[in-house]
């Protein structure tokens, strides 16, 4: 009996079938992208992408894994500061690494809250900066999303967030995001036309389906983050469980001093849209000033006022919008009074 | 279908089997070497339920593809047996009341395993932490907590036991 029940499809959900490449070099995994063109899908830790197929969110017939290519697996310091991260880099590396923590810890806090221990040694930091957006209606089972009409972003033709509208809501729900943009990382490509490299501000696109200004066949290499030079950066994150969940509200805060005052200041929301946000409002208000309570309470409200979360992920939208202030708050106190050590 | 010639090591033993690749290690395990031990549960990564190690990291098998784990060692509830004798931390679940219904159990006792090989004298913190990607609907996890802080302490008297024999 419990042999039967273990061999019948229905039992489990299961991966659709696929052909697997393993590439060794970055050529080869451009050449097989290439051939196999749209229906070819890039994994390295497949902790999200795995998922999704089991659930016919994503059906490629073809699976590139970037896990063998040794460009992806380093960690390479500059001399005069600033570090490169292979994207194929586990979560786990990077959290086991204190030179990143010391340098950059918004990003150790980041990878620190992403899912859990064996999620983390299995998902990568570019994994991460590549993760779908997710919504209530998309992120479910094909069962479920059958039952109740496909949407949008998976092949329905109405959005069930905003029923009168074209476009797709899905958020963007990677931790490593804001966290990138707050620091100033770049990212390295390389595609059938050769390698470019992008700000990590501008690799996201406010569109839930078409999320990333990557093409398909182009493989994102490594991440580059900048000299530390006086930057201190924190990271706080939103949601219900304290493991496993994805970010509900992400916030990201990196700030320079100068003599008592904020000389400059980064603060990068995600979770809140189908992009990682830049709130460049509450930015102004810190830049110049002392951070006193009344001016980081100000940087707050307007960081509230400027995202306009939807009711598509856990918590109430206008929770996780107030939220937003109360995280900002907490950040900013956090990187202008550090706890004793 | 692409399906491949794998020679998988699990508990120390080498298996060669025909494996689709699309067919996680998880069915794997259960549906080919028929190791039942590890479970599944939301089979989408998140519940912690079918954790195995490879080489020693707890990692999700119900992910994991085993065309990437070849010459790799996985280690799955059955072989955690050590010289013929259950893992302190099998006796100290059995005896907390860390098992109820039993499902997680095998995932939140590697997930365990994994933690004091790397770290022998871990905090209660620490302990939960470790294991805040195996979920339980039974026991609260306060028993689950409770058993692994016994299994340290044991582990700890045996080898304090040793030394001073050795000394």
């Amino acid at each position: 009996m419990s042999r039967r029940v273990l061999h019948d499809g229905g039992a489990m959900l299961r991966l659709p079938p696929f052909r697997y490449f393993a590439p060794r070099s970055l050529d080869e995994a451009l050449r097989i992208l290439s051939d196999h063109g749209s229906e070819a899908q890039i994994v390295a830790g497949g902790t999200d992408l795995y998922p999704k197929m089991k659930r016919r969110q994503i059906e490629p017939r073809v699976l590139v894994s970037v896990r063998r290519i040794p460009e992806l697996s380093r960690i390479v310091w500059a001399t005069h500061g600033g570090v490169t991260l292979g994207a194929g880099v586990t979560l786990a590396r990077v959290l086991a690494c204190e030179d990143l923590a010391i340098a950059y810890p918004a990003l150790a806090r980041a990878c620190a809250v992403i899912a859990h221990p064996p999620i983390r040694s299995m998902g990568t930091i570019g994994g991460n900066l590549c993760i779908d957006t997710r919504c209530t209606y998309y992120d479910q089972t094909f069962f479920w999303r059958e039952a109740l009409g496909f949407c949008l972003k998976k092949g329905g033709a109405i959005c069930p967030v905003a029923p009168g509208g074209t476009r797709c809501w899905a958020v963007s729900s990677s931790d490593g995001a804001p966290v990138m943009i707050a620091l100033g990382a770049v990212l390295h490509l390389i595609g059938p036309h050769g390698e470019r490299t992008i700000a990590a501000e501008e690799f996201y696109r406010d569109d839930g389906i078409q999320y990333l200004a990557k093409a398909p066949e182009e493989v994102l290499v490594e991440v580059t983050l900048p000299r530390e030079d006086g930057w201190k950066s924190t990271y706080w994150k939103l949601r219900r469980r304290g493991a496993i969940d994805f970010p509900v509200l992400g916030v990201a805060v990196a700030v320079r001093m100068e003599s008592g005052r904020c000389r400059d200041a980064r603060i990068v929301l995600g979770a809140v849209g189908s992009c990682p946000k830049r709130i460049r409002e509450a930015e102004n208000i810190l830049e110049g000033n002392r951070l006193e309570p009344d001016v980081i309470e100000g940087a707050a409200h307007a960081v509230s006022r400027a995202i306009r979360p939807l009711d598509n992920a856990d918590f109430l939208h206008l929770y996780r919008k107030r939220m937003a202030s109360v995280f900002t708050q907490r950040a900013l106190r956090e990187l202008t009074d550090p706890p004793p050590r | 279908m692409d399906v491949r010639l794998l020679t998988l090591n699990v508990n120390g033993e080498q298996h060669t089997l025909a494996v689709p690749v699309c067919k996680t290690l998880l069915e794997v395990l259960r549906e080919d070497l028929h190791l039942t031990g590890t479970k599944h549960g939301c089979e989408l990564g998140e519940c912690g339920a079918c954790t195995v190690l490879v080489d020693g990291e707890p990692i999700l098998s119900c992910l994991a593809l085993p065309i990437e784990l070849e010459g790799r060692e996985i280690l799955t509830i059955e072989g955690l047996m050590e010289g013929g004798r259950p893992h302190p931390l099998q006796i100290a679940f059995a005896e907390m009341g860390a098992v109820q219904c039993g499902y997680c159990t095998p995932g939140v006792v590697l997930s365990a395993k994994a933690l004091l090989d790397r770290n022998p004298m871990p905090t209660r913190q620490e302990i939960a932490e470790a294991l805040s990607g195996n979920l339980c609907r039974c026991t609260g996890y306060i028993q689950i907590l409770d058993a692994v802080e016994r299994a340290v302490a044991w582990v700890r008297e045996r080898r304090l036991i040793l030394e001073e024999g050795r000394s």
